[in-house]
């Protein structure tokens, strides 16, 4: 194990490349009020996040991470572009169901952060950039992959509004986002829907019940989705490699699926400005469900920078762009501007340095 | 000295008297009724120790009972990464009893989970917060909504008379352990369709941390149990 102090060394020095490239260091809360994560995150996370009760404030939540502060904090002072960066603790529980960990991960410990708020465009490759040149050295395998491009996919299927946004709710969620699409792909199953003898109970209403069944039976009126569009996602989401040849792949699948072609050269535009900054494209991985199984609020470009030689360990650091979580967070003060940023583990850094 | 930790109440204690005594093992409450002690005959070396069902899992983790008798349901809801703390030597074929998840009977448009996997997206737009699920089980019931990639919805907790909350407007769902079902009909809910979240029964588990394995071993072997 790696001294704590070794780790909080590794952090400042990651702290000042990240204000050497123009970000203003900023300290977020540690206990956060429990009711906006919850919303954001779910129910889920409370079984990674410690909550506490405060007879004042109410529920309260240890710090799960650093995104939805320095947002909240940058949108209540106005929704200006703007570089921030940071460092301290975050706090998860290890809770691994059957079988207790092996290794037991730590239940605390360090991310230094960059978050860029811009409308400006290049501003994905800034960051990837930034923490491209920051881990230098450390033999990390980068991976870029692109929410954008399969959002643009799923919103290009020839579907009624209600599917397309049920699917586009589930995209985070494979197993869920596969069944669907499957039942979309198939002829409808008639279904009856008997009265019920039993009392009315509950807060939801008859009439939201009544809105549902009119929307099922709506929905097996439709078309089943032809399922030439079902193996164009799929292979949308399969594409992995070097990042030229992802790319060259992309080009191609954008014949079959038009709405596409935006984000590809998008994407495109990125990989060259990159090139521009010195990184070159075929040493990035793509993989285009990057992020699919992450944090449901990646809806851009995404990033991971791996240690190849730990399997076991998260990445070293990740990040991507989260547009639409800003809009929900700033949504009070009527206020949205695009943002991406990302954090390093100093820990994992501090311990891939003591073993070189 | 070998301390196996039996339920200290009703059915299930009665259940476990007989289940032993089938194999030879006659466990008694020594003294009055109120009084929580026991004694073994049959076997050597063995001291009973009457508790609560829902200590049980507990007392096994940090090894103050070699062996006890409690619910699968109460080991996994209560241990984390259980199987590192107890071994299950049996499952003794009474106390069944399934946790399930369960809705108002009056919607006929919830049949199965993915109905309320979306039901409870369409409850958050209309009502502005998530579908409230009542339970005491809530590690079991997270981790199994979790993997079933079920995410609008939140726990309230409710340590009794739980099939009660939905009439009382404090949750549109529930989720309990229930045997018959006769609650859930008399309150209104129905049980959604598929497999339970958990089907769980009296079983016998053996505390990996109390350690004396010979001696736990011989007992193991004397009820006719293999390990």
């Amino acid at each position: 194990m790696t001294d704590k102090r070794i780790k909080q060394a590794v952090g400042q020095r990651i702290l000042a490349a990240f204000r050497d490239a123009g970000a203003v260091e900023v300290a977020p809360d540690i206990l956060l009020p429990a009711e906006t994560l919850l919303d954001l995150y779910g129910e889920d996370i409370r079984a990674r996040a410690y909550i506490t009760q405060d007879p004042i404030r109410g529920e309260v939540m240890m710090r799960p991470d650093f995104t939805v502060p320095v947002v909240q904090m940058h949108m209540a002072t106005g929704a200006e572009p703007a570089r921030y960066c940071y460092l301290g603790e975050v706090f998860r529980k290890q809770d691994h169901g059957e079988f207790p960990p092996e290794h037991a991960r730590d239940n605390e410990y360090l991310q230094a952060g960059f978050e860029l708020f811009a409308r400006d465009t290049d501003a994905d490759a800034e960051v990837f950039a930034l923490f491209h040149q920051t881990l230098a050295g450390l033999n990390l395998r980068a991976t870029m992959g692109d929410m954008d491009l399969l959002l643009d996919a799923v919103r290009a299927l020839p579907l009624s509004g209600a599917r397309r946004a049920a699917l586009l709710h589930h995209i985070w969620r494979p197993r869920r986002f596969s069944a669907l699409l499957a039942r979309f792909s198939a002829p409808p199953e008639a279904r009856s829907f008997p009265t019920s003898q039993a009392a009315w109970s509950g807060l939801r209403s008859r009439e939201e019940m009544l809105a549902r069944i009119d929307r099922l039976v709506s929905d097996a009126a439709e078309e089943p989705l032809a399922p030439i569009w079902a193996d164009r996602l799929e292979r949308l989401f399969a594409i992995t490699g070097p990042a030229p040849d992802a790319l060259l792949a992309l080009r191609q699948l954008s014949r079959e699926i038009p709405d596409i072609r935006d984000a590809v050269d998008r994407l495109d535009a990125r990989l060259a400005a990159l090139a521009g900054r010195g990184i070159d494209p075929a040493t990035i991985r793509f993989d285009a469900s990057l992020g699919r199984h992450t944090m449901e609020y990646y809806d851009g470009m995404t990033f991971a920078f791996e240690a190849e030689g730990h399997p076991d360990w998260p990445p070293v650091a990740s990040g991507g762009r989260y547009d639409a979580l800003v809009a929900v967070l700033g949504q009070a003060q009527g206020r949205a501007i695009p943002a991406v940023g990302g954090i390093i583990r100093p820990g994992l850094v501090a311990e891939l340095e003591g073993a070189a | 000295m070998i301390r196996l930790g039996i339920p200290s109440k009703g059915r299930l204690m009665e259940q476990t008297f007989d289940w032993f005594a089938e194999r030879g093992v006659r466990l008694s409450r020594s003294g009055s009724d109120r009084e929580y002690a026991g004694r073994v005959d049959g076997a050597e070396g063995v001291a009973l120790v009457l508790l609560s069902a829902g200590e049980i899992p507990r007392e096994l983790q940090a090894g103050r009972i070699h062996l006890g008798v409690t619910g699968t349901d109460l080991v996994r809801e209560k241990l984390a990464g259980w199987r590192g703390h107890v071994e299950e030597l049996a499952p003794m074929g009474f106390g069944h009893a399934d946790l399930i998840l369960a809705v108002p009977a009056c919607w006929t448009d919830c049949e199965s989970l993915d109905d309320f996997a979306t039901i409870t997206r369409d409850f958050r737009a209309t009502h502005g917060f998530r579908l409230r699920i009542a339970t005491k089980y809530h590690r079991l019931v997270r981790a199994w909504l979790s993997d079933q990639e079920v995410a609008d919805y939140q726990l309230v907790d409710s340590q009794g008379a739980t099939e009660g909350t939905v009439a009382n407007l404090t949750a549109e769902a529930i989720a309990d352990i229930t045997s018959s079902g006769e609650t859930l009909r008399a309150n209104h809910l129905k049980v959604i369709e598929g497999a339970p979240i958990l089907g769980s029964q009296a079983t016998l588990f053996r505390s990996i941390a109390a350690g004396d394995e010979a001696e736990v071993a011989a007992l193991v072997a004397q009820l006719g149990l293999e390990t």
